[in-house]
């Protein structure tokens, strides 16, 4: 009788959508302090292969970050410019501290390391390690996207 | 040819690897370190102070010299030590003699607090420069519980930022 015209429609909340959007499109800052980098970097190299989950694109500015992977124990004197590039993230902002030294200090417990990133900016995942394995860093991430998917978009 | 050979100001030390090794006053230093550079050790690898606490004279600056031979002449290393009191440690720069005294010096002031008089440029290499102390003196606490230092990031208001940017765009006219 009367056309059918199926139309490609799929409904759903904007507060999905974007959670959909955040989640799938983590964009880490390029931000290696020590070996854990050398981790870091083999999880976005093709053998593990952060593209798998969306947050293969590490950027050289903050300024088009939404995560921050602190890769290694972090100086003193680094701590200003940890925080100034975390500054500089635009919002929503998440920080992934990864292995023992970023986030409880490791096995350099002296004067010139910070015993915790957590001091310096706030922290969504604490990764274990030393160095952490590129698949704990992948569960990182994966545990991250999972914090971001019960985040309230705004409201 | 003993090291004392070199400069009457030398006192012969032992080493038990057998390099030639010299104890100098810190009143000579530059004089000695001069005559030792015209006989051939053109080359300053590096200085090495060392924390003797609680002894006294309380450091001591290893300075590792290289002679690198050539046009006939073996090649030769040798040690040059000075001793530097711990209640005024303070030493002549040996920057004229070595340029590459400089950051050796200032390494040694950044983490020993040993003062070098005449130093071009005398300021910490390593630690920050509001750094509280000498971190590699025997006497400083190897775990520090001061809370980290960071910085406010600078905050424009809505005024100032319309300010820079007509500021900006009338010197643009003006050239």
């Amino acid at each position: 009788m009367s056309d059918h015209i199926e139309i490609p429609v799929l409904t759903t909340t904007v507060d999905k959508v974007v959670r959909w959007a955040r989640r799938s499109s983590i964009w880490p800052v390029t931000f290696g302090l020590a070996c854990c980098a050398i981790e870091m970097m083999a999880m976005s190299a093709s053998r593990y292969d952060i593209a798998r989950f969306g947050a293969e694109v590490f950027r050289g500015s903050p300024r088009q970050s939404d995560l921050m992977i602190v890769a290694g124990r972090l100086s003193r004197k680094m701590a200003p410019v940890l925080r100034r590039i975390y500054d500089q993230m635009p919002e929503p902002k998440y920080v992934i501290s990864m292995g023992a030294c970023a986030s409880v200090g490791g096995v350099f417990d002296n004067y010139a390391i910070v015993q915790g990133v957590d001091q310096v900016v706030p922290v969504d995942v604490f990764v274990p390690g030393c160095p952490p394995r590129p698949e704990s860093l992948i569960y990182g991430i994966v545990q991250l996207q999972r914090k971001i998917d019960q985040t309230k978009t705004w409201g | 040819m003993p090291v004392t050979d070199y400069f009457a100001g030398l006192e012969e030390a032992t080493a038990a690897d057998g390099m030639p090794t010299a104890y100098v006053a810190a009143a000579s230093l530059v004089e000695g370190a001069r005559a030792l550079r015209d006989r051939g050790f053109s080359v300053l690898l590096d200085a090495i102070p060392v924390d003797l606490h609680p002894r006294e004279p309380r450091f001591e600056i290893t300075y590792l010299l290289l002679n690198p031979g050539g046009a006939g002449t073996a090649p030769a290393r040798m040690r040059l030590k000075v001793r530097v009191p711990g209640d005024d440690p303070r030493l002549p720069t040996l920057s004229g003699v070595w340029p590459a005294a400089n950051w050796a010096e200032r390494e040694a002031f950044d983490l020993f607090g040993i003062l070098f008089d005449g130093h071009p440029d005398l300021r910490r290499i390593l630690m920050p420069e509001d750094w509280e102390g000498f971190p590699m003196r025997k006497d400083y606490p190897v775990q520090i519980t001061t809370p980290v230092k960071t910085y406010e990031p600078l905050q424009v208001t809505q005024e100032e930022f319309v300010a820079n940017v007509e500021a900006a765009r009338e010197h643009g006219q003006r050239d």
